[in-house]
């Protein structure tokens, strides 16, 4: 028998909100996140426009030392810690005092690459034979198990402390792996969650891939615009979501706040088969990801009240539609209300899928499915298959049970999770 | 230069490293960075780039490995600015 898994504690760097409370004003209200970076279009972008969180240097005191700040270029390192330790504090959980750490609490932390800022200054100086001047922090800014490394040092785990990778899925994937070691029994409470760089950088490549819309520049916050009829490209984003994952015995032995539970999930890959790519999914596997997610959370398919998407404002939107819907079998009004948190934060890369793993446990929590903004118009392709009142356009208030959350990514790669209101 | 602003200069270098404040305070010439200051051997290279700085000296790899307390890093320091 699997343990039971819960979710206890939330923490969130988002482009439109710094912390959980902000996030959560900020998706139910439409706000996003989107602004025009200057130093994107003096670098000759295309897409000059990307969601960034905003907050002053001084808000970093809360989280880092003043030496751990010394000479710190990783914006991912920031938002991972910033997310992480809020998710940790708002589970009601203490760091490790001298002595013996944490034995049965650990950290999956994802990201797809760290500290590209600082990996950018060691460039030029060991280019210009100035190895010998790196300093200290080079390595621990710039390796991607960094965040990690961080988290699990300021809490004190004793347990699995490691950073996967798996591109735009990272973050559901972190989910979902800290959910099996818990329900195999290995630990007792993971912080999970993924964070992304901003920056240049890391944005450049997209841009030069063409992916990226460019006719928004001069209106930035309705650029992204998942399942619209004129989606373009998705807006590049950042930041980092973190969600405590605890066995149910564990939190409630503890007397902690139970925010959701997490009934099961899945995580494939297409194999870059049958259509699939690289870049692009294979849609048998996507299908195949969400029906295995029912059978782990043994669920019908019906009992699901809305879904949180990938939904990144690419021609693949009505694709991914299809895919839920055959995956579902429920279509027209029959098929869950459908949300993107993209359509306000852009699409945050590494970190996407634990920002919005947040959103979707918010909403259970909460009692409401938040409305997607930039989406007057849903494409075509899509109303073919779903009817345009389950594509809120405003926040509607009630309670949910069941809320599907799934991200995809580059490399063919898939994770669905499936969250349930918890109910004693 | 003097050996006490030679001190006190240390000490504003050394400063935001160490983990054992009541260390600073009685910093001296036989105060050991790691066992009095408790300053992390992984910012020991830290050090040694703030005093380059600081100084205007390169230090090579050898007096680096010698900077441990107070007095090895003054004699490494007063070589150097003697060799400039």
């Amino acid at each position: 028998m699997k343990k039971r898994v819960v979710v206890t504690g939330l923490g969130v760097v988002a482009p439109n909100g710094i912390n959980v409370n902000e996030f959560s004003e900020a998706i139910q209200q439409g706000v996003s996140g989107i602004q025009k970076i200057n130093a994107l279009s003096e670098l000759n972008f295309s897409c000059q426009i990307a969601g960034l969180p905003i907050y002053k240097k001084e808000y970093l005191n809360n989280y880092f030392t003043s030496i751990e700040q010394r000479g710190l270029q990783a914006s991912g390192l920031e938002y991972g810690v910033i997310a992480g330790m809020d998710a940790w504090r708002d589970a009601g959980l203490e760091v490790a005092q001298d002595g013996d750490p944490l034995w049965h609490a650990g950290v999956i932390f994802g990201t797809g690459i760290l500290g590209t800022e600082k990996f950018r200054e060691a460039i030029y100086k060991v280019d210009d034979g100035k190895v010998r001047r790196l300093g200290s922090t080079t390595v621990t800014q710039t390796m991607a198990s960094g965040i990690s490394a961080f988290l699990g040092g300021k809490i004190g785990c004793g347990n699995r402390v490691t950073t996967n990778s798996s591109a735009c899925t990272t973050g559901t994937e972190a989910v979902m792996m800290a959910v099996e070691h818990i329900q195999r029994g290995n630990a007792e409470v993971m912080l999970a969650g993924s964070t992304s760089d901003s920056g240049p950088y890391v944005w450049g490549g997209f841009d030069a891939m063409r992916i990226l819309p460019y006719e928004y520049n001069e209106t930035p916050k309705q650029a992204s615009r998942p399942m619209s009829a004129d989606a373009s490209g998705f807006v590049p984003g950042s930041g980092a979501g973190a969600l405590v994952v605890e066995s149910l015995e564990h939190a409630l032995a503890r007397g902690a706040t139970i925010y959701a539970e997490i009934i099961g999930g899945a995580v494939n890959s297409g194999g870059q088969r049958q259509g699939g790519s690289m870049t692009a999914p294979n849609s048998i596997a996507v299908q195949r990801c969400i029906k295995e997610a029912l059978i782990d959370a043994d669920i019908n398919a019906d009992q699901i009240d809305a879904i949180n998407g990938h939904l990144t404002a690419t021609t693949k939107d009505p694709e991914e539609i299809r895919n839920w819907s055959e995956a579902l079998e429920r279509s027209g009004e029959d098929f869950p209300l459908i949300n993107s948190v993209k359509s306000m934060t852009g699409h945050c890369l590494a970190a996407s899928g634990s920002i919005e793993c947040v959103a979707t446990v918010l909403q259970l929590k909460e009692d409401f499915i938040f409305g997607n903004i930039n989406c007057e118009q849903p494409h075509h392709e899509i109303l073919k298959l779903i009817d345009t009142t389950q594509i809120p356009k405003k926040t509607q208030y009630q309670k949910s049970q069941i809320i599907a959350k799934a991200s995809f990514g580059f490399g063919d790669v898939n994770a669905c999770i499936i969250f349930k209101k918890y109910n004693r | 230069m003097e050996k006490k602003l030679l001190l006190t200069k240390l000490k504003a270098i050394v400063a935001p490293y160490v983990q054992n404040p009541k260390g600073l305070e009685r910093l001296n010439e036989d105060t050991n960075f790691l066992r009095d200051l408790e300053i992390n051997s992984a910012n020991l290279v830290d050090v040694a780039l703030d005093v380059e700085d600081e100084f205007g000296i390169e230090i090579d790899n050898d007096s680096m490995e010698r900077m441990l307390t107070v007095k090895a890093s003054i004699e490494v320091i007063e070589a150097k600015l003697a060799a400039k």
